[in-house]
């Protein structure tokens, strides 16, 4: 089987998506009952788009201050966070000051 | 055939100098006489750039610390003066499960002429960087990143800045590829004779007002070291508790800032070095009393000027406001260029470029309106 997640991408990242502002990753599913973590959709996503993982993910494996991710409604922080097939994943750029 | 009995002169070359922004890169570029200057940008609109540098080796790369208000650290390069841009494909970063993270790239400095293509980067929080790709790969150097001392030498993340830590002032000896100095803010100057691998503290002579010890071995705020222009054995230094000047190998600082009129004081945070002549140099004094507002002191801009190794100072402001002018100039915004006679430039948080093609004897506004300019670099 294998797992298809839309990625809602926001402005500040859309020079690595050559402006597509939403974009389908799919990994392979290793089994009915295991959602792959998130981070195995943004290594997905920086394998197609290059650099990307970078700038929105520090070297430590932290999102950066100021990205928030969506998966389905709910926020979460932490890449080890489960997402399910067929879940939308939502990138945001979050207020960052003037 | 008569040898030629003409001293040499630097070749006539227009400038352009690279004013990185809060917001992004702008361009000024001179006629042959320096009279006439062109503003052309934004590139990068809406990138908090640090600072923008030309390879003067090949006379082409660009190389640009970038991040944007919500996303990560990065570097941008050029290999045709600014024409086009390519990001770094693994941009400075700290390793994995060491805890720390680039906040931003903050200083650039081009490697030694005998290692076309090496670059260096200094981070906040401090780190050191190299490339030896012309920016498109950067390692961590492992000898000041990952030394014993690294923790003790910088302090944690409220020893710094108010905008984090950071390194700054990557100085590489024009004689030897192995001897580096920097900078960090705080932690202080230190040197390394074998490039990198190790590295001492050079702070002797240095004032510390800050810290509970008299005469620290590290922990000093450097704001901004030059080499003087010809000669490599002297430093200048900018300390964010006055002004220094070191003649190698001596490994004790002067105090070069007493011949400063007490009004105006000797703090600050660019200093320039003049390209031949290695008893001048100018600063940017900024009022740092009572909370440090770090404007021009009693809203009256100038430049001070020595060229007598610092003994004493003089006032350059012609052109300048003679009121009401409440400028900032950081540690990377102000530079020189290599003519005769040479060219001074600075930009200020206000968003002003500045300059003078008579060594400050005489200033004019080149361009206003822009964002904080934190950079000012001369390219030729």
């Amino acid at each position: 089987m294998i797992a298809r997640y839309r990625v809602k991408i926001p402005s500040p990242l859309l020079s690595y998506t050559l402006g597509h502002d939403e974009v389908i990753v799919t990994l392979p599913e290793l089994s009915p009952d295991h959602a792959p973590p998130l981070r195995a959709i943004v290594a997905a996503l920086d394998s197609s788009f290059p650099g990307i993982r970078f700038r929105m993910v520090d070297e430590q494996g932290r999102l950066r201050p100021h990205i928030a991710v969506f998966v389905g409604p709910k926020a979460v922080r932490d890449l080890a966070a489960p997402v399910p097939p067929d879940t939308d994943v939502m990138i945001v750029a979050a207020l960052s000051g003037g | 055939m008569a040898a030629s009995t003409r001293t040499a002169r630097p070749a006539v070359r227009r400038i352009t100098l690279l004013v990185a922004t809060r917001k992004g890169l702008w361009t000024l570029a001179s006629d042959a006489a320096r009279s006439r200057w062109t503003l052309a940008g934004p590139r990068f609109l809406g990138h908090n750039l640090h600072h923008v540098v030309a390879d003067p080796r090949d006379g082409k790369t660009w190389l640009a610390a970038a991040r944007t208000g919500h996303l990560g650290p990065t570097v941008f390069r050029s290999t045709d003066r600014g024409r086009t841009w390519t990001e770094a494909s693994k941009p400075p970063a700290f390793h994995s499960g060491g805890g720390r993270s680039v906040d931003h790239v903050f200083w650039l400095t081009p490697g030694h002429a005998s290692e076309p293509g090496a670059w260096y980067a200094g981070t906040s929080p401090q780190g050191l960087f190299r490339s030896p790709d012309g920016g498109a790969t950067w390692a961590g150097v492992a000898g000041f990143n990952e030394h014993p001392q690294r923790k003790a030498w910088c302090g944690g993340d409220q020893d710094g800045t108010p905008d984090g830590p950071k390194m700054h002032s990557i100085l590489v000896d024009p004689r030897d590829a192995k001897h580096l100095y920097i900078a960090m803010s705080s932690g202080g100057v230190f040197e390394s004779t074998d490039a990198g691998a190790d590295w001492k503290p050079l702070n002797r002579g240095i004032r510390a007002d800050f810290l509970p010890q008299p005469a620290p071995e590290f922990g000093h705020d450097p704001h901004c070291l030059r080499f003087a222009g010809s000669n490599p054995d002297r430093l200048w230094q900018q300390n964010h508790c006055g002004l220094y000047r070191i003649d190698r190998p001596s490994t004790e600082w002067v105090d070069v800032g007493v011949g400063m009129p007490k009004s105006v004081g000797a703090v600050g945070f660019p200093i320039v070095a003049h390209p031949r002549d290695p008893e001048a140099a100018w600063i940017f004094p900024m009022d740092g009393t009572d909370v440090w507002p770090r404007t021009s002191p009693g809203g009256r801009p100038a430049v001070y000027r020595t060229l007598d190794g610092g003994r004493t100072w003089r006032r350059q402001d012609k052109g300048l406001p003679a009121s009401q002018a409440w400028w900032t100039v950081k540690r990377q915004a102000m530079t020189i260029d290599a003519r005769e006679p040479a060219g001074l430039y600075f930009g200020t948080t206000s968003g002003e470029v500045w300059g003078s093609r008579d060594e400050g004897r005489s200033w004019r506004c080149l361009a206003r309106n822009l964002p904080q300019v934190q950079a000012v670099e001369a390219a030729t």
